[in-house]
This record gives structure tokens, sequence and C-alpha cells, in this order.
């Protein structure tokens, strides 16, 4: 008998804004301009609070940091495509996405500074605390879908992770479960090429990460991560299909790590600057501004606006955090469980 | 009352609980058609169906970590690791993930999911399949580790498991599974998390022993006036009822099938070492499995504690 093929696979990629800001009109989703301008104030806003956090782990105000600088469009355009109903699981380095959600953006200095209280999520808001041990969320999202559909209603779930995650068992175990379930979950890995020091080529031997999902029975897609409205678009889609039965979906956010891994790491041991110099000139936030100057949306001076705007909204969130008293040392046995056994108690007393 | 045994008892509670309260969920591999290997979960599924009797992909990390996302999604999962030999690739989930929510989240989310699983040896299974490590797990704040040592207290316990608000890992001694039956009551009965059972009163000595060891033990005493404890939870420990009664009996004797080191044992000699020692009049002697992998069956009653050996570990003690 002759060898056949008995399957073959696509990986689709999207790319929507090009580089000098021109766009494909057919691809553009539908956004008002007071949403674009929002995009926009959203991107600005998370690299004014990169930097400042950046600031301020130099001057000692807050711990070790995690730079999302070139990661704005990944996070910011996946997070807007979000309802509030739907229910968010974060990796460590998604602030983009937490401030498009709304988190107190005090709360954020306040983790990173080292008080676990910034991670209590407002009531009503369904993001979930970070989660530093990479990739190990990605199950906890599945279950969240489970729990979604028992409920009978039409939230989707998201789960933010890194490159480096996709190595991981339980990125493969959860993929596997919420294929097999169908389950209304949407994958979005930030592709950011690192994983500290390792880069994507030796990570995996696959060309794309998008592919992964196939093997799942589920699509994969390639985006821009660059490019907000790419971003958006898919998570859009994908979250449509979500809510309406059609099972998971994986999306490859194609971006860079502009910045070293954080504040306690030297890029420089093991990335050629050259390489960070090619991506500066796909800046996702120069990308956005050179399409909304096209459409009347941009100039110099509602750039200037909104610059203030956001070192305004920044600086009352780090005086906020600032002027939070710190923990006192019995909080650490206030939640680890619902009720203290007596050992804990005692050594609750005996800690003060 | 009808007679049951603790396979009967926990499928007992299962389908109760599920009755009266429809966020109860059961997962894991082969618990719904099948009924599970040991048959705990049968005929969950044909009565409740398949979304709440779930059939999982092989893969324990997924269904624990699953279960987290459901119990904080306000659902009430029941995961079942098929055994605690093969628990270790959830344990990430449940040490980093479960234990931890509650506080990392400030108290907004919460984890109250129970994951029961088979444990223990004497059951000629193969390797991975007669583990006792519940240590592992009683070291990790935030988890509580429950041992139900016959169907009457597996059900009472397993409900107020479910009922609890924080993740719960149940072990279910395997060799007991089908050994013994009591009388377990249909309907409503909780026995409370963290309070141990004098299962024996005494006055010389007293005899410490959880799942399939309380058994033996009981045996090994039989003409003594020793006092046993079943602890019933292991993690947190009813430190209280072991106290009280070694400040009566002035002897202690601890007996695990797990390894000696860094076992329970270890922990509850200490706490008596720090709180009580001046009532002792002897050493504390531990009964435990030697600190070797778990052997396969040829080598098993010699791995596993004896009747012979507890009841020596008495005897010496009642020396002093």
């Amino acid at each position: 008998m002759p060898e056949t093929t008995i399957q073959t696979f696509g990986v689709r990629r999207l790319e929507i804004i090009a580089a000098d800001g021109t766009a494909d009109e057919a691809l553009l989703p539908d956004l008002s301009g007071d949403q674009l301008r929002r995009l926009h104030y959203l991107m600005l806003l998370t690299r004014t609070f990169d930097r400042r956090a950046l600031a301020l782990q130099r001057e000692g105000r807050i711990g070790t940091y995690p730079s999302v600088l070139g990661q704005e469009a990944a996070q910011v355009g996946s997070a807007f495509a979000l309802q509030p109903s739907d229910w968010v699981f974060p990796s460590f380095r998604e602030m983009g996405a937490h401030l498009t959600l709304g988190y107190p953006v005090h709360q954020l200095f306040q983790y990173w500074g080292g008080d676990e209280r910034g991670l209590r999520t407002p009531d009503g808001m369904n993001l979930f605390p970070i989660c530093v041990s990479v990739g190990t969320h990605i199950p906890h999202a599945a279950g969240a879908a489970l729990a979604a559909r028992a409920r009978g209603d039409r939230s989707a779930v998201a789960a933010y992770f890194g490159d480096g995650a996709t190595s991981k068992g339980d990125f493969h175990e959860g993929f596997n479960l919420a294929g097999a379930l169908k389950l209304p979950v949407v994958f979005i890995c930030q592709n950011n090429q690192w994983a500290i020091s390792v880069p994507l080529a030796a990570q995996t031997a696959a060309p794309t990460l998008a592919q992964k999902a196939l093997a799942y029975g589920f699509e994969g897609i390639q985006v821009d991560g660059n490019d907000v409205l790419a971003v958006f678009r898919a998570t859009g889609e994908a979250l449509v299909r979500a809510r309406d039965g059609g099972g998971p979906t994986f999306i490859e956010c194609l971006t860079y790590r502009m910045a070293d891994h954080t504040t306690a790491d030297d890029a420089s041991r093991y990335r050629p600057p050259a390489d960070v110099e090619a991506w500066r000139d796909r800046d996702p936030l120069l990308r956005f501004e050179r399409f909304l100057a096209k459409r009347g949306l941009w100039n110099g001076d509602y750039g200037a606006e909104v610059q203030a705007k956001a070192e305004g909204e920044i600086d009352e969130a780090v005086r906020r955090y600032e002027s939070v008293p710190p923990p006192e040392p019995g909080e650490m046995f206030a939640f680890t469980c619902a009720e203290l056994s007596p050992r804990q108690r005692r050594q609750q007393e005996n800690i003060r | 009352m009808p007679q049951l045994n603790m396979v009967q008892a926990i499928n007992l509670a299962l389908r109760e609980e599920m009755a009266r309260d429809n966020r109860l969920v059961v997962l894991g591999e082969d618990v719904g058609r099948d009924g599970g290997v040991f048959r705990v979960t049968e005929g969950l599924f044909e009565q409740f169906g398949g979304d709440r009797v779930m059939d999982t992909p092989l893969s324990e990390s997924a269904i624990a970590g699953a279960a987290i996302g459901m119990a904080v999604c306000g659902m009430r999962p029941v995961a079942e690791i098929q055994f605690m030999g093969f628990i270790y690739a959830a344990f990430d989930q449940l040490v980093a993930h479960a234990a931890r929510i509650r506080t990392r989240s400030r108290g907004r989310f919460t984890c109250p999911l129970v994951i029961r699983t088979p444990y223990g040896g004497g059951i000629k299974a193969p390797e991975l399949h007669e583990e006792s490590t519940e240590a592992l797990f009683c070291h990790v704040p935030g988890l509580k580790v429950v041992v139900p040592s016959g169907p009457y207290s597996a059900k009472g316990l397993l409900l107020a498991a479910i009922r609890d608000p924080d993740p719960v890992l149940f072990l279910e001694p395997t060799r007991l599974y089908r050994l013994v039956k009591e009388e377990v009551p249909e309907g409503d009965y909780t026995l409370p998390l963290g309070t141990a059972r004098i299962v024996r009163q005494g006055g010389a000595v007293t005899v410490v022993a959880w799942g399939s060891m309380l058994q033996r033990t009981i045996q090994a005493v039989e003409g003594y006036d020793a006092e046993v404890i079943d602890p019933m939870t292991l993690a947190p420990f009813d430190g209280e009822t072991l106290l009280a009664s070694v400040r009566k009996t002035g002897r202690l004797v601890i007996v695990h099938e797990a390894p000696l080191t860094c076992g329970l044992g270890a922990e509850i000699a200490a706490t008596v070492a720090e709180e009580a020692i001046l009532h002792l009049r002897g050493p504390v002697v531990r009964v435990a499995a030697p600190d070797v992998p778990v052997p396969l069956a040829r080598l098993m009653d010699r791995y596993l504690p004896s009747v012979e050996r507890i009841q020596a570990a008495v005897k010496e003690v009642l020396t002093y």
C-alpha cells in the first residue's frame, strides 16, 4: 500500500497595521475614534507605569520588577477585547492587561513593593492574582471555563503566559484538557522570545508556537504582537468562538522583550544589541500613533496632553501606594485558611 | 442501620452530598462510566451525568489545576488521583496554588476543593501504588490532610472535607477499603476536621496510629492498659487530645506506615518533647517503615509495621 498523507495543517498569521501606520482597511476592527484613542491611552499608561516602576526600583522604593516595555500592544489589545464577566488568569508580566481591566494602579505598585495586599482584586473584578510559577495557571483557566459552562453563562476565560511556559507540562496538560472538553478559553501567549536568557530557538524546535494548539485539536493563530488592532481582533474572534461553544483558541502574540527579564537581570550578557535596535522600529506605541495620526486622531499636542494625563495618574498611584502603612506581622496568618489552627493562633500571638 | 465497607461509605457520602449541593462535581481518571478503579464512584455517573461526574484525560496536574479553577469560580470539585504515588505530578498545583490562593488573593478567592486518593500499602499492587507520603503535604501551610480509618469516619470526614472552605487532601487507606464493615448511617453527619478521636481508653501508654495502622494497633494493644488515638486529621494535628493523653499516661508510641525520617511521627514526638516532656516516664518510640522506597508485595510484610513490632514497642515503653 502506498504511503498517504492523512492530515495537513496551516497556521494563520494576522497583522493589520504596518510599521508606517498604514492599515489593511478590510481587517480593521469596528472601533470608534474614542475607542481607538482609549487603546492608545492604555498603551501609553502602561509604558508610563513601566518607566516609573523601573525608576522606583532603582531608588529602592519597590522590589524586583519585570518590565513590560515593548509588549504593550499584546497586553492592552487582548485585554481590551474582554468583557467584565470574563475570567482572566494573568502571569507576572501583564501590567498592561491589569491597567486595561481597571485594576487599581496603586495596588500594582503595592504588590511589586512587597506587600501582598496589592493582590487583592476588587470585588466583582474577575481577575486572578498574579501567577509567578510559570505556566501553572493554565489548567486553572480550564477549570474556570468548566465552571462557566456549569453556570450556563456566556463568560469566557483568558490565560496569559509567555513563550517559556510553552515548555512546561501544565501548558500541555491544560491545552489537552481544554481541547478534549472543548472549553470556552482563550490562551494568550506573549512570545517575547526570551525566557530570561534562553532564546526561542533554544526553547522549542517548532517554527511557531501557534502550531502547538493543532496537536490538541484547536486553532492556533500567530498575530503581530506589536500591532494592537491585530491582537484585539484575534482575541475578539476567539472570545466569540469560545462563547458560542466553539472551544478554545491559542493566540501567539509575536513580540519582543525590549528590557531585561527583570530588574535583577542584565540582558547584555546574552542578547545582541542589534536585535533590540531592529525591534525598536516596530515599537507598538509609535506604530499606533502613526496609524492614529493618519486618521486625524493623534498629533503632537494631543500626544503631550495624554502623556501629562498618564503621568498624573501614575503620580497619584505612587502617592497612594507610599501612603499605605506597612502590614503588621500578624497579617501573614490572616488568610492562610478560613480558620486558623490552635498552633497557628499561638504563633500569630507570639509573632508581634 | 446499614453495614457498609469504606468504599460504600465514601460512595454514599458523595451520592448524598451531590444530591444536596449541585455545585459538587467529581472528576478524575476513570471516575465516570467505569465508576473508579476501586468502584468508589460507582453509579454516580448514571445518577448525575457526565457534567458532574467527569472522566478527564490521564493528566494529574490538569485534574488538580482544573479543580482549583473550578473551586475558585464557585464550584465544589472532588478530584480523584487514582493512587497517591501519582499525586507527585500534581504536587506543584497543590503546594504552589491550592494552598496559597486564599493568602495570595488576601481572601478574595478561596479554594474549597477535595483531592481524594487511595493510599498506603498491603494490596499487592505495582510500584507507586502503595505510597504513604502524607508528611509531604502536612508540611504545607494551607493544606489540610485527612485520613479515615474506617467506614463510619470515612463518611463523616469526607462530608466535612467537602464542606470545608479550604483545600483538603483526603487519603483513603486502600487496604481498608473492603476489609471491615461498620454501621454507617444514611443522611447527614460530619466529623469535625482537626479533632482526634480516642478509640480506646487507657492509663499506661498512649499509642497514636492512623489509616490501616490503626487496625493493627488495636490488635497489638489487646490486654494492655493502652489509650489509642486516631488523629483522623493529620494537618492540622489535634495537639490538645494528644498532650492530654500523654500527660495522663506518661508514655507514647507513634505508629505510621510511612518511612521513619521526617515522617509525621517526628512532628508528634517533637510536640510532646516541647510541651509535655516532664510528664514522660520513658522515651517516645516510633514504629515506622524503614527509609526505603515502598517494596513490592514479597517484602511488604517486612516493610509495614506489624502487630508484633507495635506490640514490642508498647512492651518496651512500659518497662520505664
